[in-house]
């Protein structure tokens, strides 16, 4: 038998892998092709948003769009996090007007602004805004700068401080990088209603299409009067409240 | 005004090693803080999602601050062709490189993620006044780097009019970037003013000074040579031009903000009952980190006293720490108005509360350490430094 020399096994080897990288990727893309295609794929035709109504909302509504969230997302159980540390992706908020003392009771979470603030000072683009208006953060490339909590107006971000495990499969979490509410991103491409939107019974919270004028949250806001948080910061959120 | 000549120091003396090991502890105990804080999350530090910038960012920003501060020695010399200032030149910009060196170190170490510096180095956001510090901290090394050789290569010496130009340009846009981090924050009241960066640029002036008085002064003490009073009664007076200039920046900044309505509660919170933010506002920023050292400058008593100079430097330079920490940790402790005309109950307001931990600190100061290391090292290798600055030797109008 020819003994092996080192060239022939480099070019042997070379040969082989560019085969098998060829054929390989070429497996691979057709794979893709056969996949069927997404039935919704991502489009700046469409604004994801959300109508909260803080008249029908109760107090023990707002617990549970908390507790659906929490569940959903598996944040808020970290063992070594003390108060402002821990992660809050959305929370109760009791607000009283000063001239009146009427008090009203809301659910905060990102409001998935137009222009969002966190998106614009983010180093490394890992602060984004999808088509459909649904602001995210792209663990992978956020170096935990913490710039985009500075920049938010709604205290709506929140850092990972320390290791976590178990964590859900549809949405992992970093220790190091910041995280805030996705509108549940992975249930809305599914045609599913975020499960904080789905926790209320009542109409107190209307998701849907911002543009569709067939949507129950299009035809809403066209008849409410409501307002966004901070609407002087021209953001143009994509959750609106009204009743308050 | 005779010929500068430049001589390395010889770094053999009990002194020097003494000195490299006190600064390689404090860098030591800054690793150690690092990997303590890095391996359990930022959970062990006072930082919180209220307050997400703590005691590192105050270091780090004083020190990048100081950094483009530090080179106005020798923009003064070839921009400005004050030829007293010319045989500074080349320590100042060493100095403004191991400050911004120092400083950068604070703000990578502190990240969530420190490991991946290599994302922000390819991933722009050209839409982020962070992404363009990133560039232009870069670029600052690169122009002091060259103009630095200018320095150096007697060839290349021409030429170092041309590039002191572009770096000092450079610095200054470079300040303004590092103002506007905060002056660009709408949601926040104590920020949001395009005034934050002309005052940081003022501050950079001042704190950049005082570290260089204090390296020039402490090199050439240290290494026996002479330093007359001719370069040093001029920087002193500088100096206290440049104190001046920051309180008046920052009396109309919060004058300015007084007069808002909308910013009338962060006011009364930093000027009047803020608890601890109040207090080092005015003992250690004004008091403490301004009219003191004023005093010490130009009084007639303590002026032209380098003991009393040196004094004024080191209170300069814990004022700015402390003015970074007023405006940093007090402008996050502070909530932001989320519902104007509303009180907020439950779920979001009052005062954030921060305690910075021994870690945040050791990490700071090893900052410090990490500019004040390499500038010591650095003139051992180099000839950074005039064998002598006496005043026959550097004083151009000298009569003797």
């Amino acid at each position: 038998m020819k003994e092996l020399n080192r060239r022939d096994f480099i070019k042997t080897t070379t040969a082989t892998t560019a085969g098998v990288a060829t054929i390989a990727s070429g497996i691979t893309l057709t794979t893709y092709a056969a996949l069927p295609k997404e039935s919704n794929p991502v489009t700046n035709e469409k604004r994801w948003g959300m109508l909260i109504d803080t008249n029908k909302l109760t107090e023990s509504n707002i617990d549970d769009m908390v507790n659906a969230c929490q569940e959903e997302h598996g944040w808020g159980d970290e063992a070594h996090s003390t108060g402002d540390q821990k992660a809050g992706w959305i929370k109760k908020v009791k607000v009283k007007d000063k001239a009146t003392e009427r008090i009203s009771n809301l659910a905060l979470m990102c409001q998935h602004c137009e222009e969002p603030p966190c998106v614009d000072v983010c180093p490394t683009n890992a602060s984004m805004k999808r088509e459909d208006g649904i602001v995210l953060v792209d663990r992978h490339l956020c170096i935990g700068c913490r710039y985009c909590m500075m920049a938010c107006p709604y205290d709506a971000r929140s850092f990972v401080h320390e290791t976590l495990t178990d964590q859900k499969t549809h949405m992992p979490r970093g220790k190091g990088t910041v995280e805030a509410c996705t509108m549940c991103v992975h249930k809305v491409d599914k045609g599913e209603a975020p499960a904080c939107v789905a926790s209320v019974a009542s109409d107190a919270v209307i998701f849907g299409d911002l543009y569709d004028p067939t949507s129950k949250i299009n035809q809403t806001l066209k008849k409410v009067q409501s307002t966004q948080i901070r609407a002087d910061l021209n953001l143009n959120t994509g959750v609106r409240y009204s009743g308050i | 005004m005779s010929i500068i000549r430049y001589e390395q120091t010889q770094g053999k003396s009990l002194g020097f090693y003494a000195l490299i090991a006190g600064l390689g502890a404090f860098i030591l105990a800054a690793l150690a803080g690092v990997y303590y804080m890095e391996h359990n999350g930022h959970h062990v530090t006072g930082m919180s999602n209220r307050i997400v910038w703590g005691l590192p960012h105050v270091f780090a920003l004083f020190l990048i601050v100081a950094a483009s501060g530090a080179l106005n020695i020798a923009s003064i010399a070839s921009v400005f062709q004050k030829k007293i200032y010319k045989p500074l030149s080349r320590l100042s910009g060493l100095v403004a490189l191991a400050l911004l060196a120092g400083g950068l170190m604070v703000l990578v170490l502190d990240l969530g993620r420190p490991d991946r510096l290599i994302v922000a180095m390819t991933e722009y956001n050209f839409n982020s006044i962070f992404a363009w510090n990133i560039i232009l901290y870069n670029g600052f090394f690169a122009i002091v780097g060259v103009y630095l050789w200018m320095m150096f290569e007697r060839r290349m010496n021409k030429y170092s009019r041309t590039v002191g130009i572009a770096a000092f340009t450079w610095r200054l846009i470079l300040t303004t970037g590092t103002g506007s981090i905060f002056g660009f924050l709408v949601a926040r009241q104590a920020y949001d003013a395009v005034m934050m960066a002309p005052m940081f640029v003022i501050m950079s002036f001042a704190f950049g000074l005082a570290f260089f008085i204090l390296i020039l002064m402490a090199s050439y003490k240290w290494t026996e040579r002479q330093l007359g009073d001719a370069i040093v009664n001029r920087l002193s007076n500088l100096l206290g031009v440049f104190v001046a200039a920051v309180l008046y920046f920052v009396a109309v900044y919060h004058v300015g903000n007084l007069y808002l309505a909308e910013n009338s509660g962060v006011e009364n919170f930093i000027l009047v009952d803020g608890g601890i933010y109040t207090q080092l506002f005015w003992y250690g920023q004004i008091i403490l980190g301004s009219l003191v050292p004023l005093a010490l400058l130009y009084s007639p008593a303590t002026r032209g006293n380098r003991t009393m100079l040196g004094l004024a430097s080191v209170l300069i330079i814990v004022g700015g720490i402390v003015q970074l920490y007023v405006i940093i940790i007090g402008g996050q402790a502070y909530p932001m108005e989320l519902f104007p005309g509303k009180e907020i109950l439950e779920g979001y307001g009052g005062i954030a509360a921060y305690t910075p931990t021994l870690a945040e600190l050791m990490l700071g100061l090893g900052g410090i350490a990490v500019s004040l290391i390499a500038v010591t090292y650095l003139i051992k290798f180099l000839p950074f430094l005039p064998e002598s600055l006496a005043d026959d030797v550097a004083d151009p109008h000298h009569k003797g």
